[in-house]
């Protein structure tokens, strides 16, 4: 037993360290939230629903965060290592399966908590922002756990997308959808036609989530954003187990 | 009933009616080297597949040592060596190593494994700073590292230099003499007559001469394997088409 405790924590060791050392990965994921959040939430004054423009934009920018490190560290590795064979490899040895899902899933949590971590000193020591211990908490906690339904997507992407335009796809999924879910730019700012559309899209559903954590009153109950997301994470599961029986359909069918 | 691998009857059709394998039988008895080896398209990496339970055959059964390939127990039991594309980025050599070790319970040492796959000098260096003779004896060094006693090898030295190619058959052959019972495809002939005790001629998809270096030679009746080689690929190619 402890052998196979050793394999979870090796995958899963490695896995963060390889990551962490693609400096494409690294970037994408911390450069550009913290990037973004420089530019927009810290160096204006504005206010939103009676928020400084800094604190509201610290939960969508959180989001933004959190979505990138999930969707681009499981889709681009999956899609790198499924093109290349590698995957074929560790399927013929005895790795336990599952073993190389648990340590993607910890290794993407990780990042957003990473990513969460260095936004929130960024909010704090340059933007002024104000939370009480708890809400720090809940703010923190609402990000990383709404990150779980964005790896599922990316374990989905990552089966159905190729390996050489893996990083394309994802970038014209992620962008898009970040703006028009309200994450780089209040909701309520964004010409009427979007604001429409947001409520379809999943990351919308985590950024009101994170809102309501700092007080920001959302158009619609909580429950609907989490049941939202729920009902997301088991399509986005369907679809990769779909595609992940499909792959093996193809050599083992 | 207990070598290492049995084939009994099996075939493999894909999708689409494609034939990749049919009807092969073969037993691979412990502490043989076999070389599989034929032409592109021939069906050698279907019948590696199913042998590692990545493919399912059609019709008939794989046995490794006596288990379905997929359970656990075979694979504990078995090193592999795929035609890998790319290795992922960010992982030195000592820590690719030392991940594929953990699979297994007795794994060789690291050390003895950097020394047999001659990687001693470049175990901090990260796989994708490797040469591509170098990255193929960490691919090696992988399929090693359970100490299993079951090493299937696709193409080992596909894409390698002469010199290259040489010092991996030295690996390989230090593997023969610790008693493992070794596969492997090649196109390579000369490869094949320098490791194998055993080749097995496959021709769309059947195994069409089954026999040591010297046999197949006598049965094409001629000294040469390349000869050999082209006269049962070719009968067989016309009595497909008559």
């Amino acid at each position: 037993m402890t052998n196979v405790a050793n394999i979870y924590a090796l995958e899963t060791k490695f896995e963060f360290l390889k990551q962490l050392r693609r400096p494409a990965y690294a970037i994408a994921t911390l450069g550009f939230p913290l990037m973004f959040y420089a530019f927009f939430g810290l160096m204006s004054g504005l206010h939103n629903n009676g928020l400084s423009l800094s604190t509201y934009l610290l939960a969508t920018y959180g989001a933004f965060g959190v979505v990138g490190a999930s969707l681009f560290g499981f889709g681009v590795s999956v899609a790198l290592e499924r093109g290349a064979g590698w995957l074929l490899l560790k399927r013929a040895s005895p790795m336990p399966p599952l073993a190389y899902f648990v340590a993607k899933l910890i290794s993407a949590t990780a990042f957003s908590a990473i990513v969460v971590g260095l936004l929130f000193a960024m909010g704090a020591l340059f933007g002024g922002v104000h939370l009480a211990a708890l809400t720090w908490l809940q703010l923190g906690g609402a990000l990383v756990i709404g990150a779980l339904p964005f790896c599922a997507m990316g374990l989905a992407l990552g089966y159905l997308i190729s390996p050489n335009s893996a990083v394309a796809v994802i970038n014209v999924i992620n962008l898009p959808m970040s703006f028009i879910s309200g994450l780089w730019l209040p909701v309520n700012a964004l010409p009427p036609v979007i604001q429409q559309i947001a409520p379809f899209m999943p990351a919308y559903h985590l950024g009101q989530l994170a809102l309501s954590t700092i007080g920001v009153q959302s158009p619609q109950p909580w429950y609907l954003h989490v049941l939202v997301l729920l009902a997301f994470t088991a399509a986005a599961l369907s679809v990769a187990a779909f595609a992940y029986r499909r792959d093996e359909g193809e050599t083992y069918g | 009933m207990n070598d290492p691998i049995r084939l009994i009857g099996v075939s493999k059709v894909y999708p689409g009616g494609i034939v990749a394998v049919r009807d092969c039988t073969l037993n691979v008895p412990a502490g043989q080297t076999l070389a599989v080896l034929g032409p592109n398209g021939a069906g050698k990496t279907t019948m590696i597949r199913m042998i590692l339970g990545l493919a399912k055959p059609s019709t008939g059964e794989v046995r490794v040592f006596d288990r379905d390939p997929r359970d656990s127990d075979a694979r504990l039991r078995i090193g592999t060596m795929l035609q890998i594309a790319e290795m992922p980025a960010g992982m030195t050599v000592r820590e690719h190593i030392t991940l594929f070790s953990s699979y297994y319970v007795r794994p060789l040492a690291i050390e003895e494994t950097l020394k047999l796959a001659d990687l001693e000098s470049l175990a901090s260096r990260r796989s994708e700073r490797l040469s591509g003779g170098q990255r193929q004896r960490l691919a090696f060094a992988l399929a090693i590292c359970g100490d299993p006693d079951l090493l299937v090898l696709d193409e080992p030295t596909a894409s390698l230099d002469i010199e290259s190619r040489v010092a991996l058959w030295e690996q390989i052959r230090i593997l023969k003499n610790r008693g493992k019972t070794i596969v492997f495809t090649t196109h390579h002939l000369h490869e094949a007559d320098a490791l194998a005790d055993r080749i097995a001629l496959i021709s769309r998809g059947r195994i069409v001469a089954d026999g040591t270096p010297d046999a197949i030679k006598a049965r094409a009746g001629t000294a040469e394997l390349e000869a050999a080689y082209l006269a049962l690929t070719r009968v067989d190619t016309l009595e497909a088409i008559s």
